[in-house]
């Protein structure tokens, strides 16, 4: 069956199971978020509203909170790097790790270095790069793409898990999830220790401390924090908050929305290399801001989606993303949050990804979900102009021609004609007609029937 | 290079934006973000820490016995016990066939099953244990043995709210907000605890 839109195709073609099991958690996690939400606070919506704000201004006036949050890094005694480019920020972490003889690096869950591809470009010069996230190892193992944000694996079952584990030698077939679990913690607590370098993401960082927030519920990231003496925050320019209580609601915010926790397992804040007398922890605190694109996304029409904090929401909610996997986005960001920022990004070309804001009903449910308010549907419509506009060869697949519509529907009689012999249709046997565009259509849908003319029928029995 | 290239490519983007189409930085106050947490909580706190910490599977002891139950379940391993507890934890701990460290090897991580550190604050409203980087002797100690023990004494800082404990970490280095057992759900959403961290997290007060 031809289907023209690449998600289309890519969700026709999924496996049930993958299918299945996206959907299930994905739902489970939507109504977890809810039941949290909605007994947490009298007024969530207004907490949205408030975090949306917030963050609005701060990507407003970043210029004047990034310098502040420099100003406070370096005075705790952090290194602070920039990098335009994915590239830039591979070569700055290399740096990194070969100014102290460094050939392994410990990894807590990143997007950003999802983004920038970190772990193929340190393999490439020889280092070595663990992922100890339990969904990213095991995407590491399979050589796989997360295919969620906040749950990498939701597209795998445990038979894949186990059948993985034994193909790398972490023990034999075994699928029970607790299993799957120990051995991971068992093979994962000597690479914390034997690694040099550890490399976190951000979730927060306040301008007005310097202070880093991260959460995990696994406590990955404490490790890569207490075992090694050179830890590296790699974190997109937008990731800042202006105050530390501001953190309070974000992080009441982000546990709620992406996993329905009152508060992630460990939520913890890195201000500074670690003290004089203690034993464990880094010596050396370097932080990476990337950049790729999202200085130019902040001064167009889009700028909002640079408020959103990665929870996931927008996928778990939205139809398009549980019927179609986040692989189907081709991207490391997939759903909604995914078809709005994918295309933006520098490191991707914006023709390639042109057809993702097309993967979207607009019913709204993203917009309603996200925690800091993005007017998703809003950027997906501006997308979907933007793309007309400059005639985006993939964002006309499946869009059928228009010239014939707009033909009959400037021509009365041609219309009336029209309108009269579309009763017909509903006689003939339209979904056995070898036409690919119908046949598209009414593999998963039924046509309804034919009512036109009633309009015009009452239109001229009126009284005026 | 980057840093003035990507500073200048943010001023250009904030400077196009008019003053007055600029959102302004709103404020909010603490009863904001507590509204279903009631007044009477507040009355005392350590009872809602208790109730909102075993939610989400944290345990507290309150009893000497229970305690001792809890090292005399590995016997004739290393018992961890940070120089700041030491004082109470030892005498508890005395002739139990327990080889009791107050310095935690990081080459053996995996020989002490059980540690006790300071529990320098609690948060009542999320059922939280904090530890700061001041008053942990050693990081790791803290968060490879399988059972992590925090003792909540006069030291601790009890904070009604998350708002409140955020607002006093200070210029502490790595401080640590600790709301359960290490988990995952990440195997078809099936939650399993003890991942990377302690799969037991034990408050205690005596
Ligand atoms: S866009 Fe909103 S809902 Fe989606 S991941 Fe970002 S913050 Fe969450």
């Amino acid at each position: 069956m031809k289907t023209y839109q690449p998600i289309d195709a890519f969700a026709r073609d999924a496996e049930p199971e993958v299918k299945a099991s996206v959907y299930s958690t994905s739902k489970a996690k939507y109504d977890k978020r809810l039941a949290s939400l909605s007994t947490g606070f009298t007024a969530p919506d207004d907490l949205r509203k408030l975090a949306g704000q917030i963050k609005q201004h701060t990507i407003e006036h970043l210029d004047q909170y990034l310098e502040q949050a420099v100003t406070n890094l370096e005075n705790n005694g952090a290194k602070v790097h920039f990098a335009s480019t994915p590239e830039d920020a591979n070569q700055t972490i290399l740096g990194i790790m070969q100014s102290i003889n460094a050939s392994r690096m410990i990894k807590s869950k990143s997007m950003v270095s999802e983004e920038i591809h970190l772990n193929a470009f340190l393999e490439k010069h020889g280092l070595e790069s663990v992922e100890s996230d339990l969904g990213e190892f095991i995407v590491q193992l399979d050589d796989d793409m997360p295919s969620h944000i906040v749950t990498p694996i939701i597209h795998k079952n445990r038979r894949q898990i186990a059948t993985t584990f034994e193909k790398h030698g972490l023990g034999d077939y075994n699928d029970d999830p607790e299993t799957i679990t120990r051995r991971a913690r068992k093979y994962l607590r000597e690479k914390y220790l034997e690694a040099e370098v550890g490399l976190t993401g951000a979730n927060f960082l306040s301008a007005e401390s310097g202070r880093v927030a991260i959460v995990t519920n696994e406590g990955n990231a404490r490790f890569s924090i207490s075992a090694n003496r050179t830890h590296i925050v790699l974190l997109g320019i937008e990731k800042l908050v202006p105050r530390d209580k501001d953190l309070a609601l974000y992080l009441n915010l982000l546990a709620r929305s992406a996993t329905g926790q009152q508060l992630t397992v460990y939520t913890q804040f890195l201000n500074a290399p670690k003290s004089a007398d203690q034993p464990d922890g880094p010596e050396q605190l370097h932080v990476v801001f990337l950049d790729n694109g999202r200085s130019e996304i902040l001064g167009g029409e889009f700028k909002s989606i640079l408020r959103c904090i990665r929870c996931g929401a927008c996928l778990n909610v939205c139809p398009v993303y549980r019927q179609s996997s986040g692989h189907a986005y081709r991207a490391v960001y997939p759903g909604p949050v995914g078809a709005v920022l994918s295309p933006l990004l520098k490191s991707n070309s914006y023709p390639d990804f042109a057809d993702l804001p097309k993967a979207s009903s607009l019913c709204g449910a993203c917009n309603e979900v996200c925690p800091v308010d993005i007017p998703l549907p809003e950027l997906l419509l501006r997308h979907r102009n933007k793309s007309k506009i400059e005639h985006q060869k993939k964002a006309a697949a499946g869009t059928p021609p228009l010239g014939a519509w707009a033909e009959l529907c400037s021509h009365p009689t041609l219309w009336k004609t029209t309108l009269a012999t579309g009763k017909a249709m509903n006689h003939l046997p339209i979904d056995k007609m070898p036409i690919p565009p119908i046949q598209a259509w009414t593999h998963s849908r039924e046509l309804p029937e034919f009512r036109g003319g009633k309009f015009r029928k009452w239109f001229k029995q009126r009284k005026s | 290079m980057s840093r003035s290239n990507i500073f200048q490519s943010i001023q250009q983007a904030t400077q196009s934006i008019p003053a007055e189409a600029k959102t302004p930085l709103p404020d909010w106050k603490p009863g904001d973000l507590q509204s279903a947490f009631t007044p009477q909580d507040q009355a005392d706190l350590w009872e809602v820490f208790k109730d909102r910490f075993i939610a989400v599977n944290g345990k507290v002891i309150e009893d000497t016995s229970e305690f001792q139950d809890i090292l005399q379940s590995e016997p004739g391993s290393k018992l961890y016990v940070d120089p700041l507890v030491f004082q109470s934890i030892q005498p508890l701990a005395e002739g139990m066939n327990l080889e009791i460290c107050q310095t935690f090897d990081v080459d053996h991580v995996d020989d002490y099953p059980i540690s006790v550190t300071l529990a320098a604050g609690i948060i009542a409203e999320t059922g939280t244990v904090i530890i700061k980087e001041n008053q942990t002797s050693s990081r790791l100690s803290a968060l490879a043995p399988w059972t992590h023990i925090t003792l909540v004494d006069k030291r601790t800082t009890v904070y009604a709210t998350l708002l409140d404990a955020i607002s006093d970490l200070a210029d502490d280095p790595y401080v640590v907000f600790i709301t359960g057992p290490s988990k995952t759900a990440d195997v078809e959403g099936i939650l399993i605890e003890g991942v990377h961290g302690p799969g037991e997290q034990i408050c205690l007060r005596i």
